[in-house]
């Protein structure tokens, strides 16, 4: 009952950001160039133009154009990408799979390296090591995202030639999604772009490890843990870092959705084809209705995950069960 | 041969520069099965020499000389691993909040269980019936179902008992036992502490009460240890040192307890407070709350004299007049 009352608010306020959401990008349509001057060639006259805007219904009052755009998106229609002359829906899912490998590549890259370390650090907060690596995040925290893609390239594509330097290579088909996973070259061609995704958020998730775990080793039931005379693996990793695990898990779930925007800056360095390398391109050719829907796409994708995040953390946290109840 | 004996163990926080010293070398013994109290003020270093047995000191504390024998065996000198042995396997320890000492996150059976487990080599049913027992010793009801429950299902009171019941696990031979009822409410106390004594005395267990109830020690030890800015200032039977207490500290506890002060009347209070760490004046560490300090007060550390089952460390112990009672403890 309490799952169910807690399901159905969450499914409300999805609703209200999405609505929130889709009004902000259509929103700005109007101040977002002419489409028609992406659409038609020099030798069209401007009454002509002025007609082709008429039957568009450019021209109509933004109330009913949102209501008509609204009417539209709730059936899975978010309007015909200009350039594209398809679907701006269909246009993002065909690339959608690349952008979720490079996310999914780099969350991997972040939960293997960054829990360990952390968890290090917090062990050992004197030691030389976790000097090295508080000093180091400095530096990931503090150099931008482009940078770092382009230093990985020109080390390790350019240089030593080991990375291949752009794009996402071999690409097969599982069960009708176009994935990198299964190909040694598609695994080849995802490890700088990941990298370079997962540098920006790297080294904040040590230091929350490190902070929030060092905070919790001074607590008295790991004091009391100890006392038991368990085994310290057993003392770090369930007891402290089941505990240190919660306000990461929050962290995590807002970051996710940074990093999905970061993907626009990680794949026009690597000519990554998926979501964000389209809507750098749909930005330039004023391709409003596909800069809409990406939009749209993102803010759903955010909520998702943020929903997601809140079932993890009643999972992890017993004490917000009944989060559901008034 | 006692049990455990603590012998001149000293115990010293590095804090940059200055080195500050919690206990200045205390010693005492504890027979097996024996019920001993430490008593004192907030900051006496009970505490300290409580979690220094088990070698728990918060960091960076650490015993800086001195020996813990327990067994035959310096424990002061073990290492993490061998200290694992010792540590909720022949000394547990109960802890003064249960509100903080049982993780949030695991069940209260896993935190049983994992326990047993980490001294012996027994199944998981095993432990769970082992655990299941204990929980039923300490009075909780239907165990088998609060085996799954997490501590915030459980009240106050209820979660002590769990901390007992882990605490009696393994069926050590000492229970190390920080305020065990300072965070209780007052009626939970008096339970908690008729249980802890029951259940010591049925299984022969040796407990190290600290805390600053006078009221509890005097029912429930057969010894007490009244410590004063980390040094033992008197220590003698529980009934000797209630009813004829020797040094001064000890008679201004008893004194300012409510039961020794007529109703209505202002509460007898131990003028000053206990000095800080950093602050502990020279010769008797005491002297500038005591009544009867002198010159040499202020130059000599007195010893711990007297017969042996009652010594007290003030150097004008003869001196001082017969201790009047209103008879409140007793």
């Amino acid at each position: 009952m309490d799952y169910l009352y807690f399901a159905i608010k969450r499914l409300l306020q999805a609703v209200l950001v999405m609505l929130v959401i889709s009004l902000i990008g259509f929103s700005i349509q109007d101040n977002l160039g002419d489409p028609l001057r992406e659409l038609v060639g020099q030798s069209v006259s401007e009454n002509e133009r002025e007609a082709m805007r008429d039957r568009m219904g450019l021209n109509d009052p933004f109330l009913t154009q949102y209501g008509r755009f609204m009417y539209k998106a709730v059936q899975g229609d978010l309007g015909n990408s200009y350039f594209f002359k398809k679907p701006a829906l269909e246009v993002i899912a065909a690339k959608f799979p690349a952008t979720l490998e490079l996310v999914i590549g780099a969350t991997l890259l972040i939960i293997f390296f960054a829990v360990p370390l952390g968890v290090y650090c917090a062990i050992n907060p004197k030691g030389w090591f976790s000097k090295f690596i508080m000093a180091f995040s400095i530096v990931g925290i503090s150099v931008p995202v482009f940078l770092t893609a382009i230093f990985l390239i020109y080390v390790f594509a350019v240089e030593l030639g080991w990375m291949p330097s752009f794009g996402r290579g071999d690409t097969s088909d599982l069960l009708g999604w176009n994935s990198g996973f299964l190909t040694v070259d598609g695994l080849v061609h995802l490890v700088l772009p990941s990298i370079s995704l997962a540098s920006i958020m790297m080294p904040l998730f040590i230091r929350l490890i490190r902070s929030e775990m060092m905070e919790i080793l001074e607590m008295d039931y790991i004091k009391f843990a100890w006392a038991k005379g368990l085994v310290p693996v057993r003392v770090w990793f369930l007891h402290a870092f089941k505990n240190t695990l919660l306000p990461v898990i929050t962290v995590g779930g807002v970051q996710v959705g940074t990093m999905l925007a970061y993907t626009i800056l990680t794949e026009s360095v690597f000519q990554w084809p998926g979501m964000g390398f389209l809507f750098l391109e749909a930005v330039n050719r004023v391709d409003t209705p596909l800069i809409i829907a990406y939009i749209i796409v993102v803010g759903l994708i955010f909520v998702v995950t943020n929903t997601f995040v809140d079932l993890l953390y009643t999972w992890v946290n017993p004490t917000v069960k009944l989060v559901g109840s008034r | 041969m006692a049990l455990l004996d603590v012998k001149d163990l000293e115990v010293e926080f590095p804090l940059g520069r200055k080195t500050l010293k919690a206990l200045h070398g205390i010693s005492f013994s504890l027979n097996k099965g024996e019920r001993i109290g430490i008593v004192g003020e907030s900051g006496a270093g009970k505490s300290v020499a409580a979690f220094s047995i088990l070698n728990l000191l918060s960091k960076p504390g650490r015993i800086s000389a001195g020996e813990v024998i327990f067994e035959n065996q310096d424990i002061s000198k073990l290492n993490r691993d061998q200290m694992r042995h010792i540590r909720g396997n022949r000394i547990s320890m109960i802890f003064q909040d249960p509100m903080m000492t049982l993780n949030p996150v695991l069940t209260i059976g896993t935190q049983m269980t994992e326990c047993l487990k980490a001294h012996r080599a027994i199944s998981k049913e095993e432990a769970r019936q082992i655990s299941i027992s204990k929980l039923r010793d300490v009075m909780i009801p239907s165990p088998e179902n609060r085996m799954d429950s997490y501590p915030h299902e459980l009240s106050g009171g209820m979660r002590q008992r769990v901390v007992i019941a882990i605490a009696l696990l393994t069926d050590p031979s000492i229970i190390v036992a920080d305020e065990p009822t300072t965070a209780l409410d007052v009626t939970i106390q008096a339970e908690i502490m008729a249980l802890m004594l029951e259940l010591c005395a049925n299984n022969n267990v040796g407990l190290i009460l600290i805390t600053h109830d006078l009221a509890v020690v005097s029912q429930v030890t057969e010894r007490i240890i009244v410590m004063y800015a980390g040094r033992i200032v008197e220590e003698g039977q529980t009934q000797d040192v209630i009813t004829n207490p020797k040094h001064p500290y000890t008679r201004g506890l008893i004194k300012a307890l409510p039961q020794e002060n007529s109703p209505g009347a202002r509460l007898n209070q131990i003028r000053g407070s206990m000095p800080a760490l950093d602050a502990i004046p020279a010769g008797c560490s005491f002297n500038p709350r005591c009544d009867f300090a002198d010159e040499q007060c202020h130059k000599d550390i007195p010893q711990l004299t007297g017969p042996k089952t009652h010594t007290a460390a003030c150097i004008h112990i003869d001196r001082i007049p017969a201790f009047q009672s209103t008879g409140g403890l007793t």
